[in-house]
């Protein structure tokens, strides 16, 4: 199996406060999809951010193997951080994932509008093209941000904590989507509540725990954790 | 009309509206970014602190625009790191307050020099020079060059910081870039506007835009264009009613925005 992305060593933290992640070791896989799960402030969203680089290493590094480049990731953040009233256009939003790959051209070309198109496609959601983000409804906005990611990558996903602020037949179509992109070969992290085994769709588990990660197949997690 | 065409031929007003409709575009654009990323706060911000400046400056003799602009563009960076942290809002409160304090105090001390402090605080078109004239063009056209050129990559960045950093565009340098602009249209539009009324320029035209654009960048466009109608018709009509420059843009702007904020409800 190809190693995409692995940390060894790796500490995260902000500023001078301690590290909220210590010696973290895990690997990703080509084909995974990996949930990362951990209570409120264990650390889940900081190690995303530092695979993204976002933020920088304490200690220890993230290598990127098998072609895999920092930003050719598709990130998907979590949605209470986008303004829901932004003004703008779902094409607006969807093309401006594609900005990772036009290195110093200022304007988009016939290439990026069809990486638009196809992703707008695969998540069934190109009649919303021209609508107004803030008048679409909580789901369609994920997917929406969702096609985004997408028009960044053709590797690899990240997503914070997708579902949140869902409901209950959103995060189920969601979810769906997630695993069907997964089927066509995309690589998948994604924080997620590990509260309900629903939401622990992947085949790996990453869970974080005093400041450390242990990893798991979702089989042996669930028998460990939640007979 | 005539009365609008003798107005024009004074050079005063002539100048005092070149600099205003430059700097009101400016600001309209810098103001999409602003605004829509929640920062609003910063233009006022600066605005005091160059008051404080402008103060300092005109007790010792200097040209105030010189010495304003390096201290405004310093406190910009300052201010833009403390937007980062959790009680930044505080933090840049207590800078306002302080930077118009110390302003204050030093025109005070010193009575010998003559110092409109009402003009200062409130806007004076009469103090508006040829040099204003100039600098303000430099940084209208850098700044729409900046808009032709990065449109897409601001876009990414006023969307989510967050995304657009992890595909790799440079948000530190965008920040930096926006910091360093914001400040000079503070100090070019101060004089004119003054220092308790300029951020409205930056603010006002991107909330008007808003309640009639569905597109970012019809918001761009239509913020620039209600920017400088509001502007020029601020102008006019303070001088037709003998009223101040300042507070009449404002509520020009005011009332813009409450026109097309009701309909938008319709």
């Amino acid at each position: 199996m190809k190693t995409f992305l692995s940390t060894h060593h790796l500490s995260l933290g902000y500023g001078n406060n301690p590290p909220v992640l210590i010696d973290v070791n895990i690997k990703i896989n080509k084909g995974d999809f990996v949930c990362i799960v951990g209570a409120n402030g264990s650390g889940k969203s900081t190690l995303i951010k530092g695979i993204l680089g976002l933020i920088r290493p304490k200690s220890g590094q993230i290598s990127f193997e098998n072609g895999l480049k920092p930003t050719n990731i598709g990130y998907l953040p979590q949605n209470t951080k986008t303004d829901p009233d932004f003004p703008a256009l779902v094409k607006e939003i969807v093309l401006s994932g594609t900005l990772g790959q036009m290195k110093s051209r200022p304007f988009y070309s016939k290439k990026e509008q069809k990486i638009v198109e196809n992703n707008l496609k695969r998540l069934q959601i190109n009649h919303l093209s021209s609508h107004s983000f803030a008048e679409l409804s909580g789901g369609q906005k994920q997917k929406v941000l969702l096609a985004r990611a997408l028009s960044a990558t053709t590797e690899l996903l990240i997503l914070d904590e997708p579902s949140n602020n869902l409901d209950h037949q959103s995060k189920k179509d969601f979810y769906q989507t997630l695993k069907q992109l997964n089927r066509e070969g995309l690589t998948i992290i994604m924080i997620t509540h590990d509260l309900d085994t629903e939401d622990l769709i992947g085949n790996k588990i990453i869970a974080l725990d005093n400041s450390s990660a242990s990893t798991y197949t979702t089989k042996e997690y669930l028998k460990r954790y939640q007979k | 009309m005539s009365q609008i065409l003798t107005m024009f031929s004074y050079d005063f007003m002539l100048r005092a509206a070149i600099v205003g409709l430059a700097i009101s575009i400016a600001a309209a654009l810098v103001g999409v970014s602003v605004v829509l990323r929640k920062n609003s706060m910063i233009g006022d911000g600066l605005s005091h602190v160059a008051f404080g400046a402008f103060a300092i400056a005109t007790v010792l003799g200097l040209t105030p625009v010189w010495f304003a602009m390096p201290i405004v563009i310093l406190a910009s960076f300052f201010i833009l790191r403390l937007s980062r942290k959790q009680s930044g809002d505080a933090i840049l409160a207590i800078l306002s307050a302080s930077s118009l304090a110390i302003g204050t105090l030093v025109i005070s001390i010193n009575k010998g020099v003559n110092i409109d402090l009402n003009g200062y605080l409130f806007g004076s078109i009469l103090s508006v020079s040829w040099l204003d004239v100039v600098l303000s063009l430099i940084i209208t056209a850098i700044t729409i060059s900046l808009y032709v050129f990065a449109y897409h990559r601001i876009f990414a960045i006023t969307l989510d910081p967050d995304f657009a950093k992890s595909i790799g565009i440079k948000t530190g340098l965008y920040d930096g870039i926006f910091a360093i602009i914001c400040s000079l249209i503070i100090v070019l539009g101060m004089r004119l506007l003054g220092a308790l009324l300029i951020s409205s320029l930056i603010i006002f035209p991107t909330l008007t835009a808003k309640n009639l654009c569905k597109s970012f960048k019809s918001v761009v466009i239509t913020a620039s264009i209600i920017s400088c109608l509001t502007f020029i018709i601020g102008l006019i009509l303070s001088y037709l009613l003998n009223t101040p420059t300042g507070a009449t843009v404002v509520l020009s702007s005011l009332a813009a925005y409450l026109l097309t904020k009701i309909y938008s409800l319709l």
